[in-house]
């Protein structure tokens, strides 16, 4: 009973947050904005890569790549065929999710580093491709000014679509973590050889893992062209993907919400810091080697760390 | 059509050659890093930021310094100023992470790689740097009938000079050996009482040197951008695992795919040509996915 108190309690919690998220666009700046739904976008992205780093316990180093897959899809879909926005904008994860089904196929066969590594040179090889195939990915300038449904345009509608996608995609995400699969995923990241002994099929179970992560990502992908209406190779590259393996690790790798706090922080740091100091990734850098020496759970684990050992304190002193 | 018939036999020894010469630079950074990996376990991501900046430092002594002299004076000096952070970096932050997950430390190497990045650009500005090879190192020789850069030439016969003193150090000297030992077992070798701290800090500034060398030996062969880090890096991972983690002769046998590859795409289809050693890459890894030759672990 006390269990279902606290959900109802978070759950209206996170309505109130909605409704805020709602009625925000209304009173700030455009910029501000922007800022919000390009933190919708990257949070979405890492909260996949969470699925199957955190979650999943696999070294997918290169997720970035499902990102640009998904991105560049809806772009080549809208320009290249007749389709209907609507349409490509559908298309795109599944095409997302199949990169991510053939990637993770060859992936799979090995562990740790190795299984990073080779993940790594298939998305160089997608990266290099759509880097130099001038005549259909537009080459190191990418694809620019794709259109968009007269719905979208404006940085007001294009929040609100990008909000709608994000909410329904963190619901998605939640109930597949707490469903038996997820359940079973979280097991075989803690204990592969137990779950084998009882009769789970571990690799089928991170593959499909990989492939949903993958599929998230590339919502995440159109939802980056949604916001910028343009394309180019740096979404695959490997800097993205490291990138987003921080967000991860700054807002807590095991937890739920820790990728939204680690994409909304890194995001809002780049974008003030960016504005007095050309030394960015300086700072980034550094506030990395300090959080990896003072704070490996990350902002949002650490904050739950200290709620759970307080609730434990409440709960020793009335017995 | 046939743009490969359109090449001469020499032709095509030439291009050939040229890769062979990028594959020596590209096999001396890889060495270092798989070094790394092979005695740490960890993928050093601030290795192509360490070889930036040892061509930038190349080009700093070469300023000072100046002509032939500052040229060799500046592959000495540019990889030990390499050697001399990458020591600093790892005594000073590096080496308390050790027992962490490994996650830990790769995103440790990120984060120098952000910052070393960003000191370059402070210390030595964003404008586009070069560096000017001695006047013995100029110009071209005749081979088989075609011109062929002299630096070239150089760059073939410094690779197996470094590889044999690597070769050297790893099998003929005690710190060698027992960076082989620690890379296959590391609590043994901590429990013979050897101070593994200090072998992994030895194993990390030889890798690191190695990076620095590499970039001092390319500065006078491109011009110098803050980019080249992120460039080189990506390369000399995927050598490294085609080569086998940590096997210094994999690094070898994977520069030279990575090179030829790379100097065959250029012929045949320049648009693609780097594409071309992806392939390859991604060919090695779906029939030998742990590379080619034994890695060390």
């Amino acid at each position: 009973m006390f269990k279902g108190m606290i959900h109802k309690g978070a759950l209206s919690a996170l309505a109130g947050l909605l409704a805020v998220m709602l009625i925000l666009p209304c009173l700030i700046p455009r910029f501000y904005v922007y800022l919000i739904a390009s933190i919708l976008v990257m949070a979405l992205l890492a909260m996949s890569l969470n699925l199957v780093v955190g979650f999943g316990g696999l070294f997918q180093f290169h997720h970035g790549v499902f990102y640009g897959v998904g991105a560049y899809a809806v772009a080549l879909l809208i320009t290249k065929t007749g389709l209907p926005q609507w349409i490509c904008f559908v298309l795109a994860p599944f095409a997302a999710a199949l990169a991510g089904l053939i990637i993770g196929l060859i992936c799979i066969r090995l562990r740790q580093l190795y299984f990073a590594m080779i993940q790594i040179s298939l998305g160089s090889l997608l990266w290099a491709l759509a880097f130099r195939w001038y005549d259909f990915t537009g080459g190191d300038d990418g694809i620019h000014g794709i259109p968009m449904p007269d719905i979208l345009s404006g940085i007001h509608n294009s929040y609100y679509f990008i909000l709608t996608v994000f909410t329904l995609s963190i619901i998605g995400l939640f109930f597949i973590l707490s469903s038996p699969f997820g359940i079973t995923l979280q097991a075989a990241r803690d204990n592969a050889q137990r779950c084998e002994a009882i009769g789970v099929f571990v690799r089928r179970h991170q593959l499909f893992a990989i492939v949903i992560a993958s599929f998230f990502a590339g919502v995440a992908g159109v939802l980056f062209v949604v916001l910028e209406g343009s394309v180019f190779p740096d979404l695959l590259f490997w800097v993205l993907s490291l990138e987003i393996l921080i967000m991860c690790l700054l807002g807590g790798w095991f937890t739920f919400a820790g990728p939204i706090i680690g994409a909304a922080l890194m995001l809002s740091l780049r974008s003030f810091i960016g504005m007095q100091t050309e030394y960015w990734t300086l700072i980034l850098g550094i506030i990395l080697a300090l959080l990896i020496f003072f704070l490996p759970q990350g902002v949002w684990g650490y904050i739950l760390e200290k709620v759970k050992s307080r609730k434990e304190a409440v709960v020793e002193r009335e017995a | 059509m046939d743009t490969a018939s359109t090449y001469g036999l020499s032709e095509l020894a030439m291009q050939l050659l040229v890769g062979l010469s990028r594959s020596m630079i590209l096999f001396i950074i890889s060495a270092g890093l798989s070094l790394i990996l092979g005695v740490l376990r960890v993928p050093n991501v601030a290795h192509g930021s360490l070889y930036m900046i040892g061509a930038f430092a190349a080009f700093t002594v070469n300023t000072v310094i100046g002509g032939s002299l500052g040229f060799w004076l500046s592959l000495i000096l540019a990889p030990l100023f390499v050697a001399l952070v990458s020591f600093a970096a790892e005594r000073a932050l590096f080496c308390h992470l050790y027992e962490r997950e490994h996650l830990m430390l790769l995103l440790f190497t990120f984060a120098l790689m952000l910052i070393l990045g960003d000191m370059v650009k402070l210390f030595w500005g964003v404008e586009y740097k070069s560096v000017t090879a001695p006047d013995i190192l100029k110009g071209s020789v005749i081979i088989l009938g075609q011109p062929f850069p002299t630096y070239n030439l150089f760059l073939l016969v410094i690779g197996p000079v470094v590889g044999f003193g690597l070769w050297l150090f790893v099998n003929k000297t005690r710190v060698g050996k027992i960076s082989k030992a620690a890379a296959v077992d590391r609590m043994m070798v901590g429990a013979l009482g050897i101070n593994v701290s200090w072998v992994f800090c030895t194993a990390f500034v030889i890798g690191c040197f190695l990076a620095g060398l590499g970039g001092a030996l390319v500065a006078p062969t491109m011009g110098l951008t803050l980019g080249m880090d992120h460039a080189i890096i990506m390369e000399a991972f995927l050598i490294v695992v085609i080569g086998g983690l940590g096997n210094i002769w994999g690094a070898l046998v994977g520069s030279l795919i990575f090179g030829v590859t790379h100097s065959l795409g250029v012929m045949l289809l320049p648009q693609f040509a780097i594409i071309f050693p992806y392939v390859a890459v991604v060919i090695v890894l779906i029939f030998w996915p742990r590379g080619l030759l034994k890695s060390v672990w």
